[in-house]
């Protein structure tokens, strides 16, 4: 029999729900697995064994008594140390939230505990989801199940990283730039940005409003579907959600893509695309040709402007939603004085790290006296464009195609420019700042490393860009292959 | 483009302590950034209005009904400092 910790979650749900196996074992190998290769790895911030493991007997109950059951009962998860977990530290990788323990759970944790899935943890990130290796994160650097000497991407690299490496059958991460999608690529899973408004964002830390999704990991299609399904709606809680219907994920992933209208963005080809990626996902885009979709060019005009956008829109909103770290509510708080302000600018001086100092610096500026219309006013207006390039590729096109990063994971270390490592979203950022979705799945290699394939869909077109994945799996085994550890 | 009076005076703005060194490096940084970013000025946004958020939607009001809360003790647990049920902090207003 397989390894229980390289069952796919439709896979293990079946079974659970045949009572061949228990949610205890299941999760029990999740755990022996994390003992025996996060070492390695450092993928969590946080094991949570006693919790997991009363989940799952909890779960084994239910299955023993008939009870009524969802696809993730009894299935082991990570989450992103960036949602709130009721009593359990929600560090968001910073020295500033060390040891804060929520006193309630996200909209997100709810609705995994009432499925009935497991928690087998807390994963690392870059500090308050600013960054693209894990490299930022206060504590440690994860390291690629694939290539230890290289980053997992990032900034839910741990959520990634766990689930590359059968640490956690599946995942939740946050994507504000391209922190799902990023890792995911690099990595060799599947990571889905949800469209905004799909997923309750209430208990998320908050980085940049107008962009932070939720959305899940897995190592399939189907699998993401399921913990989509189990996430997506409204939320009282957060006025952003949308009431738009949640329609069943898994019911149209048929295989059948013939007659989609796929189209590949003629500006997803930039310099600097490592040759190798390139070479792979154009063999990805002939293979989905092959499958009967109609591929045509496209043109997204204003794309080359992304990366300027995100730079001043994410962290002029960073360095408003950071201003409520000031030592006096909870987290990080310098005491050595009794001077008001003294304690302030120290607290904050002390409890961030350098790339978060670098993103409020560079948020307050943009939005200063004197700079506000140069700057975050035209960025806001460049943001229209982008999504105007959207809305016209979509009366078109009802997918697009691209690399999910320009790179394969590269080596810890290597990439020192903040600025160089903020290309590496380059073509992840423009979805967050139209606001729609987006999928990387594993769309070859290079060198023995993982190629993310990028597909982008309109609002809420969830279930079309999961059924292209979907397709693609069937035909291709990129998403089968694991790492040695 | 970025000298160091400019970030002193954002680092004011922020309330963000900064050694000497840290202003140099940010410094330095924050420059290239913007130098990176300086192409947003050359697109033509005449007539276009600006997107502030990714949703579609207005603002969602729930109805305002009164919702079971926490107790001051639950928020107050990780508070660095309190008294009484209160936060506690240094003096704001000070008698000279």
């Amino acid at each position: 029999m397989t390894e229980l910790y390289k069952l796919s979650i439709q896979e293990a749900g079946a079974m659970l729900r045949a009572r061949q196996i228990s949610s205890v074992e299941l999760t029990r190998a999740h755990l022996d697995r994390i003992r025996a290769v996060d070492d390695k790895v450092k993928a969590f911030t946080l094991v949570t064994d006693d919790l997991a493991m009363r989940q799952a007997h909890e779960a084994d109950i239910h299955f023993a008594n008939g009870n009524t059951v969802t696809a993730l009962t009894g299935i082991p998860l990570a989450i992103k140390d960036v949602i709130c977990t009721k009593g359990i530290t929600t560090t968001c990788g910073s020295n500033m939230l060390k040891d804060f323990r929520p006193p309630f759970d996200a909209t997100v944790m709810q609705r995994l505990n009432a499925a009935g899935a497991v928690m087998l943890g807390k994963t690392n990130m870059d500090e308050f989801a600013m960054g693209s290796s894990t490299e930022h994160s206060a504590f440690f650097t994860t390291q690629n199940p694939w290539d230890l000497e290289r980053a997992p991407g990032g900034s839910s690299g741990g959520s990634a990283a766990a689930v590359a490496a059968g640490m956690a059958m599946g995942a939740l991460g946050s994507d504000t730039g391209g922190s799902i999608r990023q890792p995911a690529a690099l990595c060799n899973v599947v990571g889905l940005k949800t469209t905004y408004g799909r997923v309750s964002r209430y208990g998320l830390v908050a980085f940049a409003s107008s962009l932070d999704q939720i959305g899940p990991f897995a190592r399939s299609a189907r699998d993401a579907a399921l913990i989509l399904q189990a996430i997506a709606g409204p939320d009282a809680r957060d006025s952003t959600s949308s009431p738009q219907g949640v329609p069943d994920y898994g019911a149209n992933l048929n295989g059948d893509i013939k007659g989609l209208r796929i189209g590949v963005p003629e500006e997803y080809w930039v310099d600097g695309t490592q040759p190798g990626v390139e070479k792979a996902v154009r063999a990805d885009i002939e293979k989905l040709r092959e499958m009967g979709a109609e591929v045509g060019e496209v043109s997204l005009p204003h794309t080359k402007y992304g990366v300027p956008v995100y730079y001043i829109i994410a962290p002029a909103e960073a360095s408003a939603n950071l201003a409520r770290y000031d030592g006096v509510k909870y987290g990080y708080s310098y005491r050595d004085t009794n001077d008001m302000w003294e304690a302030l600018e120290k607290t904050r001086q002390y409890g961030f790290g350098q790339e978060v100092k670098r993103r409020i610096m560079l948020g307050t500026y943009a939005l200063s006296s004197g700079y506000y219309d140069a700057y975050y006013k035209q960025a806001e207006k460049v943001r229209s464009l982008i999504t105007e390039d959207f809305t016209r590729a979509f009366e078109k096109f009802d997918v697009l195609v691209s690399p999910a990063s320009p790179s394969v994971a590269f080596k810890l270390g290597e990439i020192s420019d903040p600025y160089e490592m903020y290309l590496q979203d380059v073509f992840t950022i423009p979805a967050n700042l139209a606001g729609t979705c987006g999928i990387s799945i594993p769309g070859g290699f290079s060198h023995g490393l993982p190629v993310g394939l990028q597909l982008l869909g309109n609002f809420f077109a969830e279930d079309t860009i999961l059924r292209v994945a979907d397709a693609f799996e069937r035909v291709t085994d990129y998403h089968t292959r694991w790492p040695e550890l | 483009m970025i000298d160091r009076e400019t970030v002193i005076h954002v680092a004011k703005l922020a309330r963000l302590g900064m050694t000497e060194e840290d202003r140099e490096t940010f410094g330095k940084q924050l420059s290239v950034i913007l130098e990176n970013i300086a192409i947003l000025q050359e697109v033509d946004v005449s007539g276009v209005s600006p997107t502030a958020h990714a949703s579609r939607l207005s603002s969602i009001m729930r109805a305002d009904e009164s919702q079971p809360s926490y107790a001051p003790e639950a928020l107050l647990a990780n508070a660095p400092d309190q008294e009484d049920n209160c936060l506690k902090v240094n003096a704001v207003l000070e008698e000279s």
